[in-house]
């Protein structure tokens, strides 16, 4: 289950409960609920679900994630090499 | 409108529901292939329906003449660039293109439903007349009916059309031949999105406008050049991994393709993403692939490309004997699936 | 697309699997519990990467198939009435129930209509209070925090058009229920990334210890799924059973806060009937009294009717990873997309329906039939 896409907040409107964001997945923009992510703002990443944000996107995280395929790649071309 | 259902409580074991037409049956999968198959073209047989393209190709005295027939019933009528007029015209000059023809002429019968607004009516025809003069046909002739209120959706609008062969190439999916080179003239799903875009509860934001575009230009100017092309097919419902697997079908053959070589503009990729949508399967309006033999392709894709409608035409693959009657698909990290068709129109999915 | 296409690298992931391949000397069975993972195991020919020895085995977690087919043959009900505007997901327009799917009822002339949000729904019954919206909440924990919202603003706005059909299901109960079955062949978990943004990962520690099974969070592009096999394998080969986080950009340990608080303020734990599998105790959600005024069930006097599912669908123990598809007698014959006889064949990452669109070709070619 839960097909969750991580757009780039635009705007921000509302509050609490009825918290809403214009998010930019990939140039389209669709509206979602920021009401369970409070600490978000204009120019954070969320993964949203079903119209609502779930998460902030950790940018370090996901650097750090990123670095480690960067170097599981790097060992494996020097294993390559004959 | 319909009579509550008792509620019973009945029969555990799953009934099929295959007594009577549902929607999945016109979503250009496998569901209304086998409608055609079981129900359609058997009661008629004959050799040009037999052959499966996009229209019939009839020797008329001495020359051939390119004949076919297209029915639309899209909803919403209006769409971001485009509408159920525009669809109508281009829909069949697109088909009589994928003959090989030039189109000439076509016809316009019209279901409307009573209490459609004239000036609703009169929008949809002026949208015909512009693209039909864009596309160098007249539509000579037609018919208009009008059904209860509740038994139409606004308006249904069927076109056929004909138009001239005017070369000696037989194209269709069974003139296909290992190693031929296939060409698509542009990004795909734009027309899907933008139709599950403008339907209640999917709006975006941003607009994403269908690609509806005649193609008969491009298509004349290959043929022109002295390009052997063995088959055109547009891609409509289903998109282009439906259109694949038909050919790959019909002529019996293996059809190989690169997602990477496929192009999928950024707004539709998000909306795709957003709505689990592959966009492989998405409909279009204006794009087609094209088979000719390898040594060919790259002046094929040259004449393509002087083409607004085909300025991104690109190879998306190759032709081969087997494993026949498929298609494969070399997925962006290099594994490879076999495509299958959907067996109705594809579905927004949160799973 | 930031934060996707990184993780769809076809060089990266194949220096993993290679990765993988290195560290495995015996053979493992994983289970990856999302029907999103399976999705993008299927689509992205994950198991092709993988050495022979890794078994990737495809768990219950999908809220679509596993949702008892009473529930099904109640929405059938409630979306042929004629006052109701029955609003779903796409994915269970196609679910069989008894006599039929939302589909067909569509076709006879029920208002059907397919929204991305719960809060889409909503708005159809602000818009048309003469109607009754009826929202079939169907879902993990990832989808529950939107539904309780929907419920909860419904209520706040003391709207009373609008009704939910719940199906809501939990993970950790089902994992349980799977590892504690006599022929319970998984040896690790992929846990499902987006419920545990939800969720935090806190309940899977006792999981973990009790049935000494390593499980590790994970996301859904091909390298976070690749990653976390490896990670998974890597605790399996050193004997190992902890809790391990792969999606550590989305998922934190205690979760989200706030949708979690809501949920509970919306929604009570109760036990769940799980096609396929039987009910499980603890499993699912149900509206708290607060809000019952809330439940279609209640609403359109349908919560007495049970029924039986069909002998012949083994999805259970599919679901389960007991038996792989093709093992099904009906496999692709009596059982296709088209004519499904359990939601397992329906559902697009059910996992029925995942080997017929992606693998049968591919069996039949390697046979050379």
């Amino acid at each position: 289950m839960c097909l969750a896409v991580p757009g780039k907040i635009l705007s921000v409107s509302g509050s609490d409960t009825t918290r809403m964001g214009m998010v930019s997945f990939g140039g389209v923009g669709k509206e979602a609920c920021l009401a369970f992510v409070p600490e978000a703002n204009v120019g954070d990443y969320v993964l949203v679900h079903a119209g609502f944000a779930i998460s902030v996107v950790d940018e370090d995280e996901a650097a750090q994630t990123l670095e480690y395929f960067r170097q599981i790649g790097e060992l494996g071309e020097l294993e390559d090499k004959p | 409108m319909t009579k509550n259902v008792t509620f019973t409580g009945g029969c555990p074991v799953p009934l099929s529901n295959q007594d009577h037409v549902t929607l999945a049956h016109g979503g250009g999968g496998r569901m209304m292939h086998n409608l055609l198959e079981r129900i359609v073209i058997p009661a008629f047989g004959n050799q040009p329906l037999e052959s499966r393209h996009d229209g019939a190709v009839i020797k008329v005295g001495q020359g051939r003449l390119a004949f076919t027939t297209d029915s639309y019933v899209v909803h919403p009528l209006f769409f971001p660039g485009g509408d159920i007029g525009t669809l109508a015209v281009t829909g069949t000059v697109n088909d009589l293109a994928m003959c090989g023809a030039r189109p000439l002429c076509l016809s316009a019968g019209f279901i409307l439903e009573e209490g459609l607004p004239l000036a609703t009516l009169e929008r949809v025809v002026a949208s015909m007349a512009r693209t039909a003069k864009a596309a160098n046909v007249n539509i000579v002739t037609g018919d208009t009916k009008v059904v209860d209120r509740g038994k139409g959706d606004g308006i249904y609008v069927n076109t056929a059309g004909i138009g001239v062969v005017e070369h000696d190439l037989v194209i269709a999916p069974t003139s296909v031949r290992p190693g031929d080179a296939i060409l698509l003239s542009g990004d795909v799903g734009r027309h899907g999105v933008a139709i599950m875009a403008v339907r209640e509860g999917l709006q975006f934001e941003t607009t994403i406008e269908t690609d509806c575009a005649p193609l008969a230009a491009p298509v004349l100017d290959l043929l022109a050049a002295g390009i052997e092309v063995h088959c055109l097919r547009d891609l409509t419902r289903g998109g282009l991994a439906t259109t694949l697997i038909e050919i790959a079908e019909s002529s019996r053959l293996h059809i190989g393709i690169g997602e990477r070589d496929i192009a999928v503009e950024e707004n539709v990729r998000g909306a795709c993403e957003i709505l689990g949508l592959d966009p492989l399967y998405l409909a279009n309006e204006g794009r087609f692939v094209a088979f000719v033999p390898a040594a060919q392709a790259e002046r094929a894709l040259q004449i393509l490309r002087a083409h607004p409608v085909a300025a991104n035409a690109t190879r998306i693959g190759t032709v081969s004997e087997s494993p026949a009657c498929l298609v494969t698909l070399q997925s962006r990290i290099g594994t490879r699936r076999i495509l299958d068709m959907h067996s109705g129109e594809q579905l927004p999915r949160i799973c | 697309m930031k934060f996707v296409d990184e993780y769809r690298d076809q060089d990266k992931s194949e220096r993993i699997a290679k990765t993988i391949a290195a560290v495995t000397t015996r053979p493992w069975s994983i289970m990856e519990v999302c029907g999103g993972q399976t999705h993008s195991i299927v689509r992205y020919g994950i198991d092709d990467l993988l050495p022979q020895k890794i078994t990737l085995l495809h768990g219950p977690g999908c809220p679509v198939c596993v949702t008892p087919l009473e529930l099904i043959d109640k929405a059938l009900f409630i979306a042929a009435r004629t006052e109701v505007i029955f609003c779903s997901f796409g994915d269970m327009l196609r679910v069989p129930g008894s006599g039929g799917d939302l589909f067909s009822v569509k076709a006879k002339g029920g208002d059907v209509r397919i929204v991305y949000s719960p809060l889409d729904a909503l708005k159809l019954a602000r818009d048309n209070p003469q109607r009754q919206v009826v929202f079939f909440a169907v879902g993990f924990e990832t989808t529950a925090p939107a539904n309780a919202m929907a419920v909860f603003q419904a209520h706040s706005e003391k709207i009373t058009n609008f009704s939910i059909l719940v199906s809501h299901v939990l993970v950790p109960p089902a994992m349980e229920a799977l590892l504690s079955a006599p022929d319970n062949r998984t040896q690790g978990f992929l846990a499902a990334g987006h419920v545990c943004t939800v969720m935090g990962f806190e309940e899977y520690f006792p999981l973990a210890q009790k049935y000494h099974v390593p499980i590790v969070v994970t996301g859904f592009e091909p390298l976070d799924i690749l990653q976390g096999i490896l990670m998974c394998v890597a605790q399996l080969e050193q004997g190992r059973a902890e809790v391990e986080n792969q999606y550590a950009r989305s998922v934190q340990r205690e979760g989200n806060r706030p949708a979690q608080a809501l949920m509970a303020k919306v929604f009570r734990v109760v036990a769940r009937k799980w096609r396929g599998i039987g009910e499980i105790p603890n499993s699912g959600f149900a509206l708290r009294e607060e809000f019952a005024a809330f439940d279609a069930e209640t609403r359109f006097g349908v919560g007495d009717y049970h029924v039986e599912e069909d002998s012949e669908c083994i999805s259970g123990q599919v679901l389960r990873g007991v038996r792989k598809p093709r093992e099904c007698p009906a496999f692709g014959t009596r059982c296709t997309p088209e004519r499904p006889l359990g939601a397992t064949m329906v559902s697009s990452e059910g996992a029925c329906a995942a080997y017929y669109q992606y693998r049968r070709h591919a069996e039949r070619s390697e046979s050379g039939t």
